[in-house]
């Protein structure tokens, strides 16, 4: 069938892209840990614990009922932050779309807030509200909102005229014409604004934790601190790391397929 | 044409289209007036940027004119822009497929923007890329596709809805000449069955011509320069007469 002489060779291609890219990744991660093995012979061991302390470390993490529920308590909070980040920073994009005198107001506001520091969003959500879960959401949502709403934005209006004009001459609904055009247009830009705010997310709710929370990542660190334990700090770090990485290989999931149709140059740049 | 109903009437109408830059505006369109009536057949001709595909959108409602009045099957095809669903199908001059979609779904796109069932319009959709010899590439997505192919995709997608009205433009100018011969032929056959209103820019007169149809001459900015009708019964010497005045009409003698 045609479907498979045309779907077959890119499919191939993206395929032994992505082991070679794995294979690369294992070796410069494998590379720096034996770096950091070496150092650890030749500096106090407090500051630099050898690697197979931090792996019985991360073991202990992944086998303890208590330390899995901080992972998916900050896992949870960093999905529920950036999902109310893309729903609110979708949902700003629309008038700002439909309206050029609209977002010409919101635009520097937005930039506005991108100058606050994560940390002042802390101190804020701490005065302003009680619930410690509520001021994670509201902390993760200020600090990764404007990546979403400028993302659909800019794919918006990147849209094709003649398509859209196509389209309009079909005479959709509007729920067609969101569905048929407008939803297929915006999202490879929603997938990068996922991709990027995921690790913004990373950073920000471990400094949400730190100040307040009972569990998480960010308070197990804040014990680790106290206790000056170096090898659990790192642990707790390559947790919060693996979760990031394991995340952003769904989402070029979902982008290698709902992205298949896109042509692939046969010359890299 | 008066004993068939109108379906296409102009009335002095204009189009003017800003500049960015606040300059004078730009004229594309001045006091044309024409009508066409159902089931006709019109062959539009006229210099590059003189008006043609600005004339297909406002026929389609997609732009509004500065003056005058436009009317399709009585209805303001810009005010009224949800009525005519259906009704009118387009080939643009570019073949704007969506890129996301396979051929067989970028032509069933009308049919199911117009709540076609999905095993139906799929089933329309396939006839019609098997029509215009596209079966093997059903699956394949535009940008694995060669420029004529997206082309004829572009015409399954228009004329899949079997819309009354079907706007044309330059829908056969990207073919070779055995393919472009076979779709014309098709597109002919197409119009006798449906019996639907067509409307359709070339830059070539013999193509108009083979058509034996109504012949319009635009000067630039849009308006009618030269008109004409032709049967297939006309002769050749008239032909010959007719193809002098639209090159006189055309290189501005005229
Ligand atoms: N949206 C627009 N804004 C500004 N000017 C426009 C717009 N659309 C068309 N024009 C201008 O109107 C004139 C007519 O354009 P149009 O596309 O109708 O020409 P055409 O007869 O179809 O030409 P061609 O044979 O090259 O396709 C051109 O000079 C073009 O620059
Ligand atoms: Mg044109």
């Amino acid at each position: 069938m045609a479907l498979a002489d045309g779907e077959g060779a890119p499919a191939a291609g993206r395929f032994f892209a992505f082991t070679r890219f794995r294979y690369e990744s294992v070796v410069a991660l494998a590379g720096l840990a034996v770096v950091w093995q070496i150092a650890s012979l030749f500096v106090p061991h407090f500051l630099f614990p050898s690697v197979p302390e931090i792996a019985t470390r991360l073991v202990e993490i992944f086998t303890s009922w208590n330390s899995l529920l901080d992972m998916l308590a900050t896992s949870g909070r960093i999905l529920a932050g950036l999902g109310g980040a893309f729903v609110f920073g979708t949902l700003l994009a629309i008038p700002m779309a439909r309206s050029p005198s609209l977002a010409r107001y919101a635009y520097p506001l937005l930039n506005f807030n991108q100058g606050i520091p994560a940390l002042s969003w802390v101190v804020i959500a701490i005065i302003w509200f009680r619930g410690i879960e509520f001021r994670i959401f509201f902390i993760m949502v200020m600090t990764t909102l404007p990546a979403f709403t400028f993302q659909v934005l800019d794919a918006y209006r990147a849209m094709s005229k003649d398509l859209f004009e196509m389209t309009l001459s079909f005479r959709p609904t509007r729920f067609d014409l969101l569905r048929t055009l407008i939803w297929p247009t915006v999202l490879p830009g929603m997938l990068t604004a996922w991709k990027v705010n995921l690790g913004n997310a990373s950073r920000v709710v471990v400094v949400a934790e730190l100040v307040g929370a009972t569990g998480g990542v960010g308070y197990e660190l804040l014990q680790q601190q106290q206790v000056f334990d170096m090898a659990g700090a790192i642990a707790w770090t390559l947790v919060l790391v693996i979760f990031v990485l394991v995340v952003q290989g769904v989402i070029t999931l979902i982008e290698t397929r709902a992205l298949r149709y896109r042509a692939i140059a046969e010359h890299a740049l | 044409m008066s004993n068939t109903p109108l379906e296409i009437l102009f009335e002095r109408v204009s189009k003017s289209f800003s500049r960015p830059g606040g300059g004078p505006a730009f004229e594309a369109v001045r006091d044309l007036s024409f009508s066409v009536g159902r089931g006709e057949l019109v062959a539009i001709l006229g210099k590059t940027g003189c008006g043609k595909s600005t004339t297909f959108n406002l026929i389609s409602g997609l732009i509004r004119p500065s003056a005058g009045r436009v009317a399709v099957q009585g209805h303001d095809p810009y005010a009224d822009f949800a009525w005519f669903r259906g009704k009118i199908g387009i080939v643009f001059q570019n073949d704007r497929l969506m890129p996301w979609r396979t051929a067989i779904e970028n032509v069933a796109l009308g049919l199911e923007l117009n709540k076609v069932p999905p095993a139906q319009r799929l089933e329309i959709a396939a006839s019609w890329l098997a029509r215009l010899g596209l079966s093997g590439h059903a699956n394949d997505y535009p940008h694995a596709l060669s420029g004529g192919m997206r082309q004829r995709v572009s015409v399954a997608r228009a004329f899949a809805g079997k819309p009354d009205i079907l706007l044309c433009d330059e829908p056969f100018s990207a073919l070779d000449e055995h393919t472009g011969n076979a779709l014309r032929q098709e597109f002919r056959n197409l119009l006798q069955e449906t019996g639907a209103t067509s409307i359709f820019i070339t830059h070539s007169i013999d193509e108009a011509l083979w058509f034996s149809a109504r012949l319009m001459v635009f000067e630039r900015p849009a308006r009618i320069a030269y008109e004409t009708t032709l049967a297939p019964e006309t002769s050749e010497a008239d032909r010959a007469a007719v193809r002098d005045r639209i090159r006189k009409v055309l290189s501005g003698e005229g």
